[in-house]
This record gives C-alpha cells, structure tokens and sequence, in this order.
C-alpha cells in the first residue's frame, strides 16, 4: 500500500469517529485519495475545484468555525499557488488545518518539473507554527493522520505519488518531533526522510559490507526538529549525512545544518536536489540524474568519513 | 432594535474614536475606515446576535472584515458595543496592544478571523457559512470587502464556491468608495459592470447608498429572506465620509489625521452633531 492510499483509508475511517472532519480538495481527489472520504461522507467532503487559494481560505473559516478540515491536492499547488493564503489565512491564526499533499518530489516522475514541489518543505517550514511532517511508508501514514487528528494546530503533511516499501511493522505509534534510530552504528550518520529513508537503508547495507557501521535515523518530522536524537548520534559519530528528495536548500539538509552548527559543528554532507528544478521522466531514472541513489549516499558517507579521520588526524598533528 | 437616529450618534462617535485612534497612532487607513462606519453600526448595533460579553456565544452571528485595512472602525464598534474598554482604543498599533494594525483573532475578542491580506476573508466566510449550515445552526455570516480588494482573483473562486455551496446563510457588503492607494479603481483596474458580475456569479445583488441606515437595514433583512443563493449588497460610499476635507481623497487612503487635522475634523463632527 501506497502512503497515499493510507492516507485516504485512514481518514475515510477516522470520519466515522470524529464528526467534526471535513475534507476539502481541490479536483484532484482520485489522486490524493480522499476519494474514499469523498464516498462515505459526502455531505462532510467538499470539492472547491481548481481555484487552491479559495480552497485554503475555505478551510481556514471552517476552522475558525470548530471543524477539522483535512485539505488535499498536489504539494506544489498547496504550498507554492496558495502559500499566502497558508500564511495568513491559516498559520498566521495558528487554525487547525491539515495540510496533507501528495505528489511531492521529484518521484512524481513523467509530469515533470512543473509539477514535482522541490521546495514544499522549505516553504512550510519557514511558517511560524506550521508542523511539517513526511511519512517514511504506509504505516507511519497511518499512524501520522491518527495523530494529527488529535493535535490543535496547522500541520503540513507531504505524501508521494509512488509506492515505499513497509519497513514499520502494524504496531508502529508515530509522534510528532521523534525521529527514529532504524540502524545503529558509529562511524556516519544518515538523517534521511520520505522515500530516502529507504535508499538509506540500502546504502546501509552495501556499506557495511566494507566495514563501514553507518547510524541510518528516519526523520519524519522535519519540524520541530528531533534536535536531542541528532545531537546524541553526532556526538557518537561526527560525521552526518542528511537525504531527501527536496532542495538542499530550507528542507531537512538545512534543518540539521543549523541544529548541528549552533550546537555540535560536525562534518556534514547534504544530499538534494541542488538549485536546480525537476524534469520528465520515470522515477528511477530521475532518482539517478539528481543524485538521490543509494550509491550517491554510500559515496557521500565515505566522504564525510574521510574528512572526519582527516580532522582527526590534523588534531593529532597539532596538539602532538 | 436601535432606532436610526441613535444608530446615527454612535456613528458620529465611531467617527471621533477612529480619528482619534488613527492620529495617536501616527499611521493607518483613514478613508476606508470612515467609508464602512455606517455598515459596521448598522450590523453591530442593530442587525446581528451577538454578545460582547460572551464573545464566542454559540448562537452568534459571525462578521469578517475582509478589507482588513478599516480595522479602527471596527475596533472603535466592537468597543463601543463593549467587547473592551473605550480606553484600549488609542492603543491601537502600539507594543504589547491587542489592536494590531490589522485584526487579528489571537488577540482582539469579536475578532473571528484574522485579516489584512486582501482578497482573503470571502473564502473564510465561505468557510464558517459551510460549518454553520454543517452544524445546523441559523446564525448568519457578514463579510466586508473593499472595492479595490475585488481585484484579487481569490475573490472571484470564492464568489464561485458561496454559489455553488448555496450559501444563504452568507452575506457580503462590497463598501464601494471608488478610490484605491494608487487612485481610483476605475483608473487602477476597472471592476464594473460590477453588480453584473456577481449576478453572473450566481449571487443575489442588492444596490444601496452605504451611509443610508434605512437601505442599508433594509438590504440585510432582504438579503436574510435571499434563499438558495449568497447575497451582496454594494453600497455606494464616500471614501473619508463625515470629514469633508477627507472626502473623495485619494491620498487619505493611508494616511492619519494629524493634530491640525484631528483638530478640525472633531470640530466639524461635533457641529453636525449639534445641527443634527
């Protein structure tokens, strides 16, 4: 099962125990899955066409009224064509708005770069009170959506249009600002989110082939930030690698770059899409062309590795 | 119920608060503030339920000022009405004051929503209409635009959603005073035919003098009997209305009264009160 498949089953049967859902979308609603709500309650599920600012501002007032509306369509149209609205209408007043967008990265694949948001982390997480959370697979969604349900205030929530493979098992509790330590080792850390947490983990393996013990921690709340688990890793390894399929630029790279520079300066390397938009083509093949594979991860952890035995080395050179 | 001419003291006084507000603040929207003083009375003093003492009263009317810029009107009416004292008023824009330059619901009690952003609030009364009608509940929902505000294209989505929603329970006032910062909105970007657009639109359309209680009064009963459709009142305002050397000017749109002008105005609010 898909995450976006999680996603609309798990609202579908949250609204029978929650009355005060309401679901609003934006013509997309085959995609984003709240089709299923859409089937059940029709009465609580409204489709406000293409038009994502009225969309915003719509759930904004429902809000304000006591509902809890779930808002879905693509993740560049929610956050890029109605960031404004976002901003005043919903996080300005800290209204209780779910945010949850599909199709983000460049996975989106054949579309190409118009509609794969490279950017939708970074311009959520620069909103004050916004939380911005991407699922690692089905169940974490799952597990997300019951949880934000209960949680007052603007959550952003980014969903893929591919399939991840499931690597929580049915009892997994998710919780907003905990990361997750899913392998343990001390010569690099990989910080990875979304989709990338997979290619990590393969990463992981091929490199403890070579003897390299890597840390692979899931993030799937880029805000707030699980700063403790961070620091803790980087202290034990002082060398980290951040993965994901966004811009290295305002995402989960620049989140950990600024925990880690205020606190614990560490030999880090970001993997991202650098300055750069998405193109047409399958997901494979774009993974490939900006980077985002689990070789470009085991190269970037050898990377950081080195530098980490060379200051070391340096530090022996000088103090001896 | 309160009688029109008693509607027509408070107006005076909501006049007298604003611009004093405004000169203590140094800075603000004088024109399109006193261009709404009529419609902000009409509905808070005569035409909707509500409690100032109890500002989240479940069974309350709701009101969104979507032209957030005339924020020291409202303030002066929702003080006046007793949802804070009179003395806050001459905070306004100042550190630590809940009157923010423009309304914000975090802080100002009778504020439903924050605003300021232009071309916003229609799709938040959209928002709040839906969930009254979810809920069952009769209240009814007002919202404030501002003529120039009509030029965002999030307007025109949410005028489309309140028809399709048939969203009865909605009504807009379009405060038309005909004059923006840059000059007047027919030169910046015409909006007329502007009643025929909310017709085609799908909307109930109600044209009336925006500083006449009785057309005014009578549009919102109109508009309350309206089924089936959202209705819009346009009301034909005098941008700066009540101090003549204010009016029609479009270089009062953000600019307050200083101490000289303040002086002037109060003194000619004062004697039309008196020859009223």
């Amino acid at each position: 099962m898909g995450v976006r498949e999680a996603y609309g089953e798990t609202l579908a049967r949250l609204g029978e125990v929650y009355k005060d859902i309401v679901v609003l979308d934006a013509d997309l609603s085959g995609s984003t899955k709240t089709c299923i709500f859409a089937k059940r309650f029709p009465e609580r599920f409204f489709n406000m066409g293409i038009s994502e600012q009225d969309l915003m501002g719509t759930a904004a007032g429902l809000a304000a009224a006591g509902k809890i509306p779930f808002v879905s369509t693509f993740a560049i149209f929610a956050t890029g064509r109605a960031w404004e609205q976002i901003r005043q209408s919903i996080a300005y007043s800290s209204l209780n708005v779910k945010i949850v967008a599909s199709h983000g990265g460049i996975t989106v694949g054949d579309d190409g770069g118009s509609h794969q948001a490279i950017e939708d982390i970074a311009l959520m997480r620069h909103l004050p009170n916004m939380v911005v959370i991407v699922p690692t697979d089905a169940i974490e969604m799952k597990s997300i959506i019951e949880t934000i349900v209960e949680y007052n205030g603007p959550v952003y929530v980014r969903g893929s249009r591919i399939k991840f493979p499931i690597i929580f098992d049915d009892s997994y509790k998710f919780e907003i600002g905990k990361g997750h330590v899913l392998l343990k080792g001390s010569d690099v850390t990989i910080v990875a989110t979304g989709y990338m947490v997979h290619s990590s983990l393969e990463a992981a393996q091929r490199l403890a082939q070579e003897g390299i013990y890597v840390e692979v921690i899931s993030m799937p709340t880029i805000k707030p930030l699980d700063e403790v688990l961070l620091l803790k890793s980087a202290a034990k390894t002082n060398a980290v690698v951040t993965v994901e399929e966004h811009l290295v630029t305002g995402g989960l790279g620049s989140a950990v770059s600024e925990v880690l520079s205020e606190n614990y300066p560490t030999t880090l390397k970001r993997i991202g899409i650098r300055d750069k938009f998405g193109i047409s083509g399958k997901p494979k093949q774009l993974l490939s062309h900006f980077g985002l594979t689990p070789h470009n991860i085991v190269e970037a952890a050898k990377e950081v590795l080195g530098k980490k035995k060379k200051r070391v080395s340096l530090k022996v050179v000088a103090t001896g | 119920m309160v009688a029109v001419d008693q509607l027509e003291d408070i107006a005076k006084q909501v006049r007298r608060d604003t611009l004093v507000m405004l000169n203590r603040a140094g800075s603000g929207h004088t024109g399109g503030s006193l261009s709404s003083v009529e419609i902000l009375t009409a509905l808070f003093f005569s035409k909707m339920r509500h409690k100032p003492l109890d500002p989240l009263w479940d069974q309350r009317d709701r009101f969104v000022l979507s032209k957030g810029h005339a924020a020291p009107a409202f303030y002066a009416v929702l003080a006046r009405c007793g949802y804070f004292p009179l003395e806050d008023l001459v905070s306004l824009r100042k550190l630590g004051s809940h009157l923010q330059g423009h309304p914000d619901c975090k802080f100002t009690p009778g504020v439903e929503v924050s605003t300021g952003s232009l071309g916003q609030g229609l799709s938040m009364a959209n928002g709040i209409s839906l969930a009254l009608k979810l809920d069952g509940k009769p209240s009814r929902v007002y919202v404030l635009l501002g003529d120039g505000e009509v030029q965002e294209g999030q307007i025109w989505e949410a005028a489309m959603s309140a028809a399709h929603y048939k969203l009865d329970n909605l009504c807009a006032i379009l405060d038309h005073n005909h004059l923006q910062i840059d000059g007047t909105v027919e030169e910046v970007m015409n909006i007329e035919p502007l009643s025929d657009k909310w017709r085609a639109f799908g909307w109930k359309v109600f044209n009336i003098n925006g500083h006449d209680y009785a057309q005014i009064l009578t549009a919102f009963d109109k508009a309350e009997r309206t089924k089936g459709q959202p209705s819009i009142i346009i009301a034909e305002t005098i941008k700066g209305k009540g101090v003549s050397f204010f009016e029609n000017k479009v270089e009062y749109h953000g600019v307050a009264p200083t101490d000289e002008e303040l002086e002037r105005a109060l003194r000619e609010l004062e004697f039309d009160s008196q020859r009223g």
